[in-house]
Formats: structure tokens, sequence, C-alpha cells
């Protein structure tokens, strides 16, 4: 719904969403501009993967921003973020250089792993992004682990452990569970599980996959606190994150948070993704999508006007086409780092070069 | 200073030893605290070290080495037991997909320090579920580090050295020999990866090994020189990844003659790469083709009559020496 002309930007309106926290008008702005800058940055993604610059597998995040934007938005100086391999946006939203993510992608020896991983291995330690990883459910029991030592070392510092639906059907996500749900009696486990229920596992929804689909729920097996939350709504994430990691924070005890959202890019950049779902489901989820919602409440409620949105399309738009420049012109990563980072240490055993 | 001890003993002083050093230390497992360790390696730990220290675990063999992988990763330095190697095959994907590949895909931005420790072999009749010998199949990863010590002193030298590696340890322990005894060395006795062991010395034939298989091979050495008048040099190579190509190449070039011995199957085994080295780099030297001596290829059976026959016997072994030396068999 186009909205008229408001008063320009930062009119000091306040918007609320679905949840209770008045979010300041300036502050949705920003969440706006990293929402944007995160779909541009997936979108140049999937023109270079089709150009053939970009290798391997490509999962884009393309309609799930709210989650992530919203949860991370909670981040404190400390805390740990992993996921699975739908990674970019979480490197992105802690501060990692978009230039060194695509130069990442781009196979390149300026990227954040120096070439090595790709697409799905995104880190940037220092600024507690513990990794993109491959496996489905592969880094939960890994995050479970991270909250665990956040704990010993007496930090006050949570892990934000994101997970897709299609994890929850596999060993790792119930025996990682049953242990945090196990520490987390005593305080030691302050991990803050988000489902990013997205509806399909690749090409399976979850209907298909399991027959109790609420997702959240299965948490009560593992004695884990739980609730669901509008991914694509923005503010109800906000919301959500805010209230969530200071409870973790505080107890020491996991919880989890099952946030509806929908992939409307394909699984992967290979994907035929008309024939798992109809052409009307993602037409009616495209009505839902985050970034649209909250254009339409910034221009309803006059935090910005169309002229703002634009400028900061146009400024997602320069930042990443920067990225891609400067990936494109990057240095394939040197012959020699074949075999370094195999071994940690000084006595590195590379085996026969 | 050296005592004598068992097995059992110093792999507990070791591990004791460390966690004193480090408080980043920790046990975890299934029934390590309360019960004691299904082997009682760790018995009695939890009542001085408290269970945040000596940690039991539910039976959830790839959830807690994950989640050690991630404790690994954040400064602390787990030391896992897996109540016996064959249930690691549960923990693969965490061990093979995550510990062993993590520092490569993370750009060097994280390391791993942890040590996954526990029985690994046959000979006391568990039949095939539970009777593997994992060496070659560990040993495959780069990544990962692979020790398999004989000796009690070598147990918690190598434990010591384990615990203080950056890097994933899979510590591979002759579960068969927990109650033997040895001299072991007081305080800090690390011993460093990737140095085979001169277990005994001769002249005449090589038989490598490790594991319990290094005791066999030194009952046949005494074998081969009461009987056949042999000199044997015995190697225990004590780590297979690094691997001590060094040592099996100077014996050889001084006996000759090599039979590698192994209690895992032949195919793809670590005797097959003993031989391999041996004729990079030591062909010339070679007065005969080397030997491999190896499992049966079956699952490992429960009859005692049945499970000494899937193994490398002390005979097998010694005609194979006889057979490098081109002596008659026995």
């Amino acid at each position: 719904m186009p909205a008229e002309n408001g008063n320009g930007e930062n009119g000091g309106a306040e918007a609320r969403g679905e949840g209770s926290v008045a979010t300041s008008a300036d502050r949705l702005v920003d969440l706006y501009r990293e929402m944007v800058t995160i779909r541009r940055f997936e979108e140049a993604c999937q023109r270079g993967f089709r150009q053939g610059k970009i290798g391997g597998y490509l999962h884009v995040y393309t309609g799930q921003e709210a989650v992530a934007v919203g949860f991370l938005d909670s981040f404190k100086e400390g805390d740990r973020v992993i996921t699975a391999y739908r990674d970019h946006p979480h490197a992105l939203l802690l501060g990692s250089d978009p230039k060194n993510v695509m130069a990442e992608l781009y196979g390149r020896g300026s990227g954040i792993v120096k070439g090595k991983g790709g697409s799905m291995h995104l880190f940037d330690v220092e600024r507690g992004m513990m990794g993109g990883y491959g496996i489905v459910g592969g880094h939960i029991p890994i995050g479970v682990g991270i909250a665990y030592a956040l704990k010993y070392h007496e930090t006050e510092n949570i892990c934000q452990l994101f997970l897709g639906d299609g994890a929850m059907s596999q060993g790792a996500f119930h025996e990682a569970a049953n242990l945090a749900g196990l520490w987390g009696k005593d305080g030691q486990c302050p991990c803050l599980f988000i489902v990013e229920n997205n509806q399909y596992g690749m090409g399976t929804s979850v209907e298909r996959t399991t027959a109790m689909t609420d997702l959240a729920a299965k948490f009560d097996a593992y004695g884990i606190e739980h609730e669901k939350v509008d991914g694509m709504d923005i503010e109800a994430v906000l919301e959500a994150a805010e209230r969530l990691t200071e409870q973790v924070r505080e107890t020491g005890k996991p919880y989890a948070v099952e946030a509806l959202t929908y992939r409307t890019a394909p699984h992967g950049a290979a994907d035929f993704f008309e024939k798992y779902r109809s052409k009307e489901e993602i037409e009616e989820w495209r009505q839902r999508d985050p970034i649209g919602i909250l254009e339409n409440k910034l221009l309803d409620s006059d935090a910005a006007d169309e002229e703002k949105l634009e400028e900061i399309k146009g400024e997602a738009k320069e930042l990443i086409d920067e990225a891609v420049k400067f990936a494109d012109e990057s240095e394939q990563p040197p012959i020699e780092e074949l075999y370094t980072d195999v071994y940690s240490g000084e006595d590195e055993y590379t085996g026969e070069a | 200073m050296a005592e004598t001890k068992t097995y059992r003993e110093a792999l507990r002083e070791a591990m004791v030893q460390e966690m004193e050093r480090d408080e980043n230390v920790i046990l975890m497992g299934e029934d390590i605290g309360v019960y004691g360790g299904t082997h009682l390696i760790t018995d009695g730990l939890i009542d001085d070290w408290g269970p945040k220290r000596v940690m039991d675990t539910p039976i959830s063999e790839n959830g807690f080495t994950g989640a050690a992988v991630g404790m690994a990763m954040m400064g602390m330095r787990p030391i896992v037991e897996m109540m016996t190697w064959n249930f690691s095959f549960l923990a693969a994907d965490q061990i093979i997909q995550h510990a062993a590949k993590l520092r490569y895909f993370s750009g060097g931005q994280v390391q791993i320090p942890l040590v996954i420790r526990g029985p690994n072999g046959g000979g006391v009749q568990l039949s095939a579920q539970h009777t593997h010998s994992l060496e070659n199949f560990y040993g495959h990863f780069p990544g990962l580090k692979v020790v398999a010590p004989v000796t009690p002193n070598d147990v918690k030298g190598m434990m010591i050295t384990a615990v203080r590696d950056p890097n994933p340890v899979i510590f591979l322990e002759a579960g068969a020999l927990y109650g033997t005894k040895g001299e072991v060395e007081d305080g800090d006795n690390a011993v460093p990866f990737g140095k085979a062991r001169i277990a005994c010395e001769g002249d005449d034939v090589t038989l490598i090994a490790y594991g319990r298989q290094v005791n066999l091979c030194l009952r046949v050495a005494d074998t081969l020189e009461e009987e056949d008048g042999v000199s044997a040099e015995v190697i225990d190579l004590r780590s297979i990844r690094p691997f001590d190509e060094d040592a099996i190449v100077a014996s050889v070039e001084k006996t000759h003659r090599a039979v590698a011995v192994q209690e895992q199957w032949r195919w793809f085994g670590v005797a097959s790469e003993v031989a391999a080295i041996i004729q990079d780099r030591a062909f010339d030297y070679l007065d005969a083709p080397v030997e491999r001596v190896s499992g049966a290829e079956v699952p490992a059976p429960y009859a005692r009559n049945l499970e000494l026959a899937a193994f490398p016997s002390d005979k097998q072994v010694a005609n194979a020496a006889r057979r490098v030396l081109y002596m008659e068999e026995k």
C-alpha cells in the first residue's frame, strides 16, 4: 500500500509492531537499511552465481531478513552466533565487511576465511561469528558447547544458535537440545535457539517431514521453554529478541523461539522451486515480505518517505556494488595456502606436499 | 624417578596432572563420574574435581562430542571419553566433519584443542560391534592427530602431549592392556607425537606394529632369537598421524627386511602404508618383499578360538619374519 509522503527522515514518529516494545523511527530506519542491504547482497550473490563467479553451493536468505536482523539487534559484545549454511546475513550483521564476505564467495584470498570455506563457512570469530556450517544439524551441538563454555568462563554472554526447520529431524538436534536442557538446569547453558522455520527443508515441507509440526513444542521434550514469533514482522522479532536474550543472559538457561518465515528465493541457486510449492503460496508469502511490511510501516507512520527509502536502497546498492567489484578484482588465494591451517601450532604437519 | 604402574593408573595420572595445571581441562563422557568409568580410568575423580570438571553425559556420542568441539573452540580443553571407540561412529560427523576441518574452513580462525580417548582394538571376546581397530580410519583424515600408545609410560606421556596439543587428538588406548604394568616416569614425561619407539633393537628383520601388537612382536622377537638365532628389531609406531617414516626407513636400511603387523583388516590398513613408505624410500635396501600380517577379513567373532584366529598370532608373525629371511616356516 503506497503511503502518502510523510514528514521526511527522522520524523520522530513511534511505530509499534505486534510486540510491546516501542521502537523509535530512527531505529526502524536503521533496521530497514540492514534488511535491504542483506537482500541486495543476496541478489548480487545470485547474479555472481549465474555468471559462474561463485562456485559450489549458494543459499540465500531472501524473505527471511527480519529474523537475523531482529535477533542480532540484541547481540552484545562477547556474545557468540552460530548458524548453518544460510549464513551471509549473520556475518554481515555482526559487522563483517561485505567486501570480504563477497570475496569469500568469489573464492579470493581476501575472503573472510581466505577462500577456504566459501558461502557455507563464514567465520568472523573476533566479532562473535562462530561460523556457518554445511552439515544440517551439525553445528547445534557445537553451539551448545559454546554456550556452556561462556558460562564455564563466568561471562555474562550468550550464544544465539540459529537452525532451520529441516535440522530438527536430525539426531544432532535432539542430542544437543537434551544436553542444553540438562546443563540449563544448573544455569550452565545460556543458549538461545532460534528456529528459522522457512517451511521447507530443501524441497520437502515441514508437514512432509514430521507428524508433529509444532516445532517449538519439540523443545518440551528437553525441558526447554519456547514460543513462536512472526518472523516476517521485524518489530515482533525485535520484541522477542530483546526479552529473550536478556532472559537467557540472566538465567543461564536455554530458550527456544520458532520464527515463522519463508524463503521466497529457491533453496539453492540451482533449485526449481515451483516443483514443490505453488505460485499461489509463494505469492501469499510475498505479500508478507518483511521488507515490504516494514516499508509500509515506515511510510504509514511517517518515519520515512519514499525518497528516503529510495536513498537507502541506493546506498545499499552502492555498498554491494563495491563489494562485488572488490571481490571481482581480488586475487585468488596464493597456492601456498593449500597447506596452511590444517593444523594449529608450530609443529604443523601437512603431510606430503 | 620412575615407578611401576598400570596402564590405567598412568593414564589417569596424566589427566589429573593436566587438570591440576590448567583449569580449562575437563573430562566428559558416559558414566565417567559417579559410576567411575566403565574401565575405571576415571574412578574417584568426580570426588576430587566435582561434576564441572568430571562431567557425566547422556548416552549421546554425537551430541557431547560436538559440544566438546564447541568448548574447545572457546579455549576449553575437553578430554572426551568414548566408552569404547566402537561408539565413535555415532560421533563421526562431529569428529570428521567438524573437529578435523574447522580450522581449515575457518581460514585458521579457530583451533580445536580436543582429546577423544578410549579403548580400541579387540582381544576380550566382545564380538563384532564392540571390536574395531580404528587407527587407519581416523588416520585417513587430515586435521586429526592419531596416536596409539602401548606402554604405561607412553600412555601417560602421550596423554600429556595430547592435552597440550592445540589440535583434535584421537587417543586410541590398548583396551586389553589397562591392567598391564610398566615403569612410568614421575612428573612431566611428555612424549612427542610423530616419533616411533624402538621397542627392541635388532639387525636381521624389522617388525613394525602399534598398540597391543607391539607386545606380540616383542614375544616373537624372543622366539626368533631362541629358535632361529635371528635378531629382530621391533618398532612401536606410537603415532599414526603424524607418522614417523624416518624411523621405519632407518631400520629397514639396517635390516633389509620388514614385517608390518596390525590387528585391523588387511585392506587399506596401516601396514599397507608402511609397505608403501618402505618401497618409496628404502626400495634399494630391501632383500625381500615387505610382509603384512593382519586381522582376518571378517567381523570380529565371539568364541575364544574364533577370536584368536581372527587376530594376528605369534606364529603368523614369526613365520612372516622367516619368509622375508628366506628361512623355513615353522
